[in-house]
């Protein structure tokens, strides 16, 4: 933080969060008298944390100080006493499906649902109706994003549009990805119909890396019982319904792993659910291939069991694994094998899941359910702070150029408190997406978003700790 | 026995003791019919629907001749002549029939799980006569039918070959369920292709050889072989098949002295089946039709009376 920074700037502070409690590690010190707080513990133990002062001016962290220490006055005071402080999170895969199929989910209710969930950055993917594979569609997209949030309120969780790898998601020609990009284009991935051949998906990637661009694969191999919805193991068996084994995304996790490899080019493979692929993704990595990877809270959260039942809306691709595939997958987040989390946010409406399963789209419903999920998984020991951390925020937002909340200064005012112990019942009321398909229905989630803000500024309607 | 279940989906919601008290209610309705007269007033009143959403003669005229033995008014309500070839949803085509106040539904679907959703929605009985790759209850209950007058009732002991489409097969589901229940043990055997995966968490022993799997067992249940599995690129082709896997005399020389041949039908002549074997005094498969009937009787009579006060003076001795 520059010197001349300092006191002057702290006196026109538009926003004062009080006696937060932070979990990690104090990155900055300020008004000239911090020093740099001692780190969390290693070897998995959680740090008791401390409580913070938050400190924000036009829209951007000032600094974080310990509770108390630095006597000014914000124009807005929050008493953020018993919450927990978190940076806004960053979601990377989500399908909106506006325009064409507003009826499951549309731009204002996805980034509604965002907001609520605590997320500041959403990446959503191309497979509306039509295509995001032209750049009007994309502005359309970006227009939709402005005009969603109240104008009174002024700012709502960025939108970031993923455009199209081919046209019209049909794996034949390249979409025009530099209009795209131009248009405000984040990434290219052909996410739900994967490229089916492999010469194109190489010049699709060769493409991408002259628009310094990173591609994102569905990794699934086309041919191998594609989009069956449940693995093929113990519970398919027993049910009778064709499942996909895991091998189907592993291979094709090779494939790309190897083409990146060969072009010297980045890529990055979504909704990543066995261990067969984290191994793929760890010898990769070991080579020094430019891959990253995401898994969604669901992978970790649940397992095939939930099918049982023919429950249509555990039904997603890839699908839901075994307890061992869950095991290796929070092994391989919390040591960076895999990098990020993404919900994989895939909205439908309920008459279309409430059929036979066979005839059930593929998707789980994730922004209101994400957070809550895997804080879970940080409070029960299962994952380490500072990989949640990493895998919601600094990962995501440095591989495709986001903006991030680190808590430095300068650094967007994008955070969130969170009650920790409040308990709430995932149900259709109180989500805020469209979409209710959610195994999570009807059960019950520790930890609930109070208040949510930024750039400064509150994103929530009801915010009980503003002053 | 106060019959305490709403639908029948699949052998797994039995215990040995329901699944023996069915097999006495169905011995008792296949001596009934024996007589001339081969219709008993049990269900006069009472409404079935027969909702068949995928093509099958034998076992709804099963359940049709069951029904009316009983006296119920059965009515048939086939995919090709229902709403669903007109886009409608099964959730939707269940509250219609909701609507009509049956008293039970026999539903066959394409879908795993189909007999499943629909009970979930409907206040009435649910019969599942075979829901996609899942569950055949009511053709298991009739093959232990017709393995009980076989072998006196005892299944302690004895072994059964399933052999052929087991990856595929409801009845090859609901068989293996309903015979490690009454205490038999189970073999199965048939082409890599056709196998389910995870094999190691089902109660049998595979066989990859007819010739091996065969020895010494005391019954056989030949599956059907559906034609598409050719085109499936699951087998090269039906020769070659039929001499691989299908059950032949030679094979039944090796099995235990006595042993029986079962066939859900309808068969494949020549194909998962030796023709003169079929027609062979081995064969129990016209036994099975005739056992399916009384099965259905029985089912019908359990699950509709179940809250009834007068089911207990109906007059069933069993």
């Amino acid at each position: 933080m520059p010197e001349n920074n300092k006191p002057q700037q702290v006196k026109k502070l538009d926003l004062a969060v009080r006696s937060a409690l932070w979990l990690g590690t104090l990155r900055v010190s300020s008004g000239g008298v911090g020093t740099r707080a001692k780190k969390a513990p290693k070897g998995g133990q959680q740090s008791k944390g401390q409580l913070v002062d938050v400190l924000v001016a036009r829209g951007r962290i000032v600094s974080v100080v310990p509770a108390g220490s630095l006597d000014v006055r914000a124009a807005k005071e929050v008493d953020a006493r018993g919450l927990l402080l978190l940076p806004s999170l960053t979601d990377v895969h989500t399908h909106l499906r506006e325009p064409g199929q507003e009826y499951k989910e549309d731009i204002a209710s996805g980034l509604s649902a965002a907001a609520a969930g605590g997320f500041s950055n959403l990446m959503c993917m191309a497979n509306t109706r039509p295509v995001n594979d032209t750049a009007s569609v994309t502005e359309f997209m970006l227009e939709q994003a402005r005009k969603s949030w109240p104008p009174a309120i002024g700012v709502g969780p960025r939108l970031f549009p993923i455009g199209a790898l081919t046209k019209g998601l049909k794996g034949q020609e390249l979409a025009p990805m530099a209009d795209l990009k131009a248009a405000g284009c984040m990434a290219f991935s052909n996410d739900g119909r994967p490229v089916e051949s492999t010469e194109l998906f190489r010049r699709a990637m060769e493409y991408c890396q002259d628009l310094d661009r990173v591609v994102i694969d569905h990794c699934e191999d086309p041919w191998l019982a594609p989009a069956a919805g449940v693995n093929e193991g113990e519970v398919s068996s027993r049910l009778g319904l064709a499942g996909q084994p895991d091998i189907a995304e592993a291979i094709q996790a090779a494939r790309d792993v190897l083409l990146a490899e060969y072009l010297g080019a980045p890529i990055h493979l979504a909704h990543i659910s066995c261990e067969k692929s984290v191994a793929v993704i760890r010898a990769a990595k070991a080579r020094g291939v430019d891959v990253t990877a995401e898994t969604c809270p669901h992978y970790l959260a649940l397992t095939e069991d939930e099918v049982a039942g023919y429950s249509a809306n555990a039904k997603v691709n890839p699908p839901l694994r075994p307890r061992s595939d869950v095991e290796a997958l929070l092994h391989a987040l919390a040591e960076g094998t895999i990098d990020m989390l993404a919900t994989d946010h895939a909205p439908h409406a309920a008459h279309e899941k409430e059929v036979e399963f066979d005839a059930a789209p593929c998707g789980i419903s994730g922004l209101d359910t994400a957070l809550c999920t895997t804080w879970e998984l940080v409070r029960t020991g299962k994952l380490p702070f500072d990989a949640f951390l990493r895998a919601w925020t600094t990962a995501p937002c440095q591989r495709f150029g986001l903006p991030v909340n680190t808590f430095a200064p300068g650094d967007p005012a994008d955070f969130l408190l969170f009650d920790q112990d409040a308990a709430w019942v995932v149900g259709p009321q109180t989500m805020k997406s469209k979409g209710k398909n959610t195994p999570l229905l009807g059960r019950t989630l520790r930890g609930r978003v109070v208040a949510h803000f930024l750039a400064g500024k509150s994103v929530l309607e009801t915010n009980p700790t503003a002053a | 026995m106060q019959w305490k279940h709403k639908d029948l989906l699949d052998i797994s919601q039995l215990s040995a003791d329901e699944v023996r008290h069915v097999l006495a209610t169905a011995a008792y309705f296949r001596e009934i019919n024996s007589r001339p007269v081969k219709k008993v007033p049990t269900l006069k009143g009472r409404s079935v629907v027969l909702f068949f959403a995928e093509p099958s003669t034998r076992t709804k005229t099963s359940f049709d001749m069951a029904g009316k033995r009983l006296s119920a008014d059965t009515f048939a309500l086939a995919k090709s002549t229902s709403s669903l070839t007109k886009g409608e949803t099964l959730k939707d085509t269940a509250l219609t029939l909701q609507a009509m106040n049956p008293d039970g539904i026999v539903i066959r679907h394409a879908a795993s799980g189909a007999a499943q959703f629909l009970a979930e929605r409907l206040e009435c009985s649910v019969i599942n006569a075979g829901d996609g790759r899942h569950a055949h209850p009511t053709q298991a209950l009739l093959d232990a039918l017709t393995l009980s007058r076989r072998w006196g009732g005892d299944f302690a002991g004895k072994t059964v070959l399933i052999l052929g489409d087991i990856a595929h097969s409801r009845v090859a589901r609901s068989n293996v369920l309903l015979l490690n229940l009454l205490g038999a043990n189970v073999r199965l055997c048939g082409p890599r292709t056709l196998m389910p995966p995870r094999l190691d968490t089902w109660p049998v022993t595979v066989f990859s050889s007819v010739a091996k799997a065969a020895q010494g067992v005391d019954a056989v249940m030949c599956l059907r072989l559906q034609l598409e599995r050719q085109q499936a690129g699951l087998l090269p082709d039906l020769r070659e098949y039929a001499r691989t896997f299908g059950l032949s005399p030679r094979h039944m020389a090796l099995a235990a002295p006595g042993a029986c041949v079962l066939h859900p039908g309808p068969i494949n002549r020549g194909v998962e089946i030796d023709s003169a074997l079929a027609d062979s005094a081995e064969s129990l498969i016209l036994e099975q039709v005739e056992n399916g009937v009384a099965v259905r009787m029985a089912l019908l009579y359990l699950y509709l009376t179940r809250k009834s006060p007068e089911a207990a003076q109906s007059g069933i001795p069993v």
